[in-house]
């Protein structure tokens, strides 16, 4: 029987998923038996959401943009009819080797270890991760090897951390299982806080148990007996799925007592967090589960000898979780043949901005950035012009098209003065304004300073106020000075990753994009024609159908016109607000 | 019955770390987090008052005040900002007239901002309660806010029409 299965994650959800599953729904319970219907969690093709996919015989016949017009359709001449809509298809994988369709090109760079299951299995229905292989690596482990074993592998294998830091696992791993305290605790970072990374929400929305997998076998390596999940409160489903998931592996017996006759013993619990950046910080994240204000601690002891209750814990985030199990099954040396030589194996992006083809694509450690935009990601919207990529989020930094060929790896992307972080990249054209980039991020990291360190709570503030004075056009050259020397500092006088890194966003705009800058506080003028201070609101008289909506939202009456002919902005008038430009229909307002 | 915030401050056994879920029951059950059970928190953990006061004000996600029955949280996390969110939450402020952080006079909606939801190739987003709507337009939002207003007129409505009706049949 054909298996039609709907993306149901939280982008496909928003894109319209539920309206195509129910339509299918409803044929279905008109025709039983015609075919069986599920929901799967995101495959990352997000660009193309909602995704319908029809599965028979190995073949996966995936269609994108599916409207319930389009679901119908899908119904009626390819789950009856047997004939494939050719003009829909994203996607037609037959076995594992024939791709065709639109996107092939876009996945064949790819390789998947943390996405293996996301997209191809019910994540609610845990018989399905266990068709997939799941839970054999947690079998082996704690039926065929020692802690020291699992240690060695996953130290052989190269991974390292992959919530920004970068830090060897397995050696992660060594510290807290060389300490003698009991209890032990692992903890799962799911705070995925950086604004533009999405990666851990599709996964533990789209494939939970390798998460889980991998925490238990974590817990056995280093002896803890408690684990806990700690997943932001903004993403609901991602809670909901991971919910459904633990409880299954409960009665599934892969955790509560004497796991699978090993006489093991773990248990996970699920922490919301409440939203704060910070929590990010690996020592504020223990505050937090502890039910206090998440500010860092100081650092050492270290989390293995003192982290969450002050006992051994090992702290990691979900995607460096979900690649366990994949390395207890294959072996440390498939793994570590992926990547380059310092850093090994897969890493999951998220493509976001102002690229064509936005979502998560995983691919080997080393891949070129402009790889990543041109030939997964699609090129930039519009045909416009590639300016910059922005990775890290809020700690990292804007690298420029000029260094385009960068490869991506723990090594190279902080040589450029960004960080790797989670693994968001958001593309930027030539209509982004990087000074205004760089107040955006000051904005948010001043606003998520816990307020401990002076130069964090102060310098953020300082610095963004100057930010602003200058996307207003009332920088002076002095600020410029300033900002680097306010930048400085509080990367040398802040006790936790959030200050170290604050600055990041300034100091690499500064460095690349100076001149815009200049143009800012000099010229009075925004290249990019984005901050509103700095440039005309006009009306494009091809667009505009005269309908007089902006002349009546107009609070300066400096837009006047003769119905259903072009309306004019009188520019000097014109205070700025932006009002026209949100009650426009025709996106006939816009800015010079 | 899990939900419920009493219940969850009866089977309070004194485990540590119990603070910031009590907090997040109390926000569920009420909307927000009324001055008694702050008081009703402190004194059930031991946890003094003005330290879950602290607790309170450090996460973004808890309010000392009632909220609308429509939270909106518009994004502004980096891809959307990239792509004009800023556009988006002028035209929220000016479709229902409330700065961000307040709430409407009929508390219908409230409206905030949220640094990522994690849509971001669907950008620019936003979460109304628990749904998430992308790729929106000034346009596209203005449609989206509408219609949540008319069901909800049109819920009240039917709720005064079968007022009306039950009170008929009592009488």
């Amino acid at each position: 029987m054909k298996k039609v299965i709907v993306g149901m994650s939280t982008c496909g959800l928003s894109a319209g998923s539920r309206k195509a599953y129910d339509r299918l729904g409803e044929l279905l319970s008109g025709h039983p038996g015609a075919f069986e219907l599920s929901g799967s969690g995101c495959i990352g093709m997000c660009y193309r959401e909602p995704l319908v996919e029809v599965r028979e015989n190995g073949r996966r016949v995936i269609y994108g943009g599916v409207t319930p017009e389009l679901a119908e359709r899908i119904f009626r001449e390819d789950i009856l009819g047997g004939r494939v809509i050719e003009e829909h298809v994203a996607l037609d994988i037959e076995g594992n080797k024939e791709i065709r369709g639109t996107e092939s090109e876009r996945l064949r760079p790819q390789v998947r270890i943390v996405l293996r299951n996301c997209g191809l299995i019910d994540p609610e229905l845990i018989d399905e991760y266990e068709g997939a292989g799941g839970y054999q690596a947690l079998r082996k482990a704690l039926l065929e090897m020692t802690p020291e074993e699992i240690i060695k592998e996953i130290k052989d294998s190269g991974l390292r951390g992959r919530g920004g830091a970068g830090f060897p696992t397995g050696l992660k791993w060594s510290f807290a299982a060389s300490q003698q305290a009991r209890p032990k605790y692992i903890v799962c970072n799911a705070d995925e806080g950086d604004p533009g990374a999405f990666m851990d929400r599709s996964v533990l929305e789209g494939d939970p148990h390798s998460v889980i997998e991998g925490m238990i076998v974590a817990a056995r390596a280093i002896g803890a007996s408690k684990g806990y999940v700690y997943c932001r409160a903004e993403y609901p489903m991602a809670i909901k799925r991971l919910t459904i998931a633990l409880n299954a592996a409960l009665s599934k017996g892969y955790i509560g007592k004497n796991i699978l006759g090993s006489g093991f013993d773990f248990d996970i619990v699920i922490k919301q967090g409440a939203g704060a950046f910070v929590c990010g910080e690996e020592t504020a994240l223990f505050q937090s589960i502890e039910g206090k204000r998440g500010m860092p601690r100081i650092r050492p002891p270290f989390p293995a000898e003192k982290g969450l209750w002050r006992k051994p814990t090992n702290n990691n985030n979900v995607e460096t979780y979900a690649n366990v199990p994949w390395i207890i099954t294959n072996g440390a040396a498939a793994y570590a043949a992926y990547g380059t030589e310092k850093s090994r194996g897969t890493k999951v992006f998220a493509l976001a901005g102002k690229v064509v083809c936005g979502g998560l694509a995983e691919v080997p450690m080393g891949l070129p950035i402009n790889d990543l935009v041109f030939k997964i990601g699609g090129g930039i919207k519009d045909g416009r012009e590639f300016k910059a990529v922005q990775m890290g989020g809020p700690s990292g930094g804007c690298i420029p098209a000029s260094l385009g060929a960068t490869p991506v790896d723990f090594e190279s992307i902080p040589a450029t003065g960004a960080i790797m972080g989670s693994g968001g990249m958001v593309v930027m054209d030539d209509q982004t304004c990087m000074v205004e980039m760089a107040r955006f991020f000051l904005d948010f990291t001043q606003n998520e300073s816990c307020g401990k360190c002076t130069f964090c709570r102060i310098g953020t503030r300082r610095m963004l106020e100057i930010l602003t004075r200058i996307t207003r056009g009332e920088g002076v050259p002095e600020d410029i000075e300033k900002l680097k020397s306010l930048g400085n500092r509080i990367r040398e006088a802040s006790l936790c990753g959030l200050g170290q890194t604050a600055p990041n966003p300034v100091l690499t705009t500064l460095q690349y994009f100076y001149e815009e800058y200049e143009a800012h506080i000099k010229e009075k003028r925004c290249p990019a024609a984005n901050c509103a201070a700095l440039v005309d609101f006009l009306v494009d008289s091809a667009k505009c159908v005269g309908c007089g909506l902006c002349a009546k939202s107009c609070p300066a009456d400096a837009i006047t016109g003769e119905r259903k002919s072009a309306y004019v902005i009188d520019t000097v008038k014109c205070v700025k607000c932006g009002k026209c430009v949100t009650v426009c229909a025709f996106n006939a307002v816009y800015k010079k | 019955m899990e939900d419920n915030f009493s219940y969850r401050l009866w089977r309070y056994d004194g485990a540590p770390g119990e603070l910031i879920p009590l907090l997040q029951s109390a926000q569920d059950h009420f909307g927000y987090i009324p001055r008694a059970a702050i008081a009703g928190i402190a004194a059930v953990t031991g946890v003094p008052e003005s330290e879950v006061y602290g607790v309170i004000t450090f996460y973004s996600q808890f309010r000392l005040r009632p909220m609308g029955k429509y939270v909106i949280k518009v994004c502004d996390g980096t891809a959307c900002h990239v792509q004009n969110s800023q556009l988006i939450i002028d035209t929220i402020v000016d479709e229902l007239g409330i700065e961000v952080g307040g709430t409407t006079e009929d508390n219908i909606f409230t409206l905030s901002t949220v640094a990522c939801i994690g849509c971001c190739s669907l950008a620019p987003v936003i979460m109304i309660n628990n749904d998430t709507h992308g790729l929106l337009t000034p346009q596209s939002v203005r449609k989206l806010l509408r219609e949540y207003r008319r069901r909800e007129n049109d819920a009240g409505k039917s709720e005064a029409a079968a007022d009306n009706a039950g009170s008929g049949t009592r009488q």
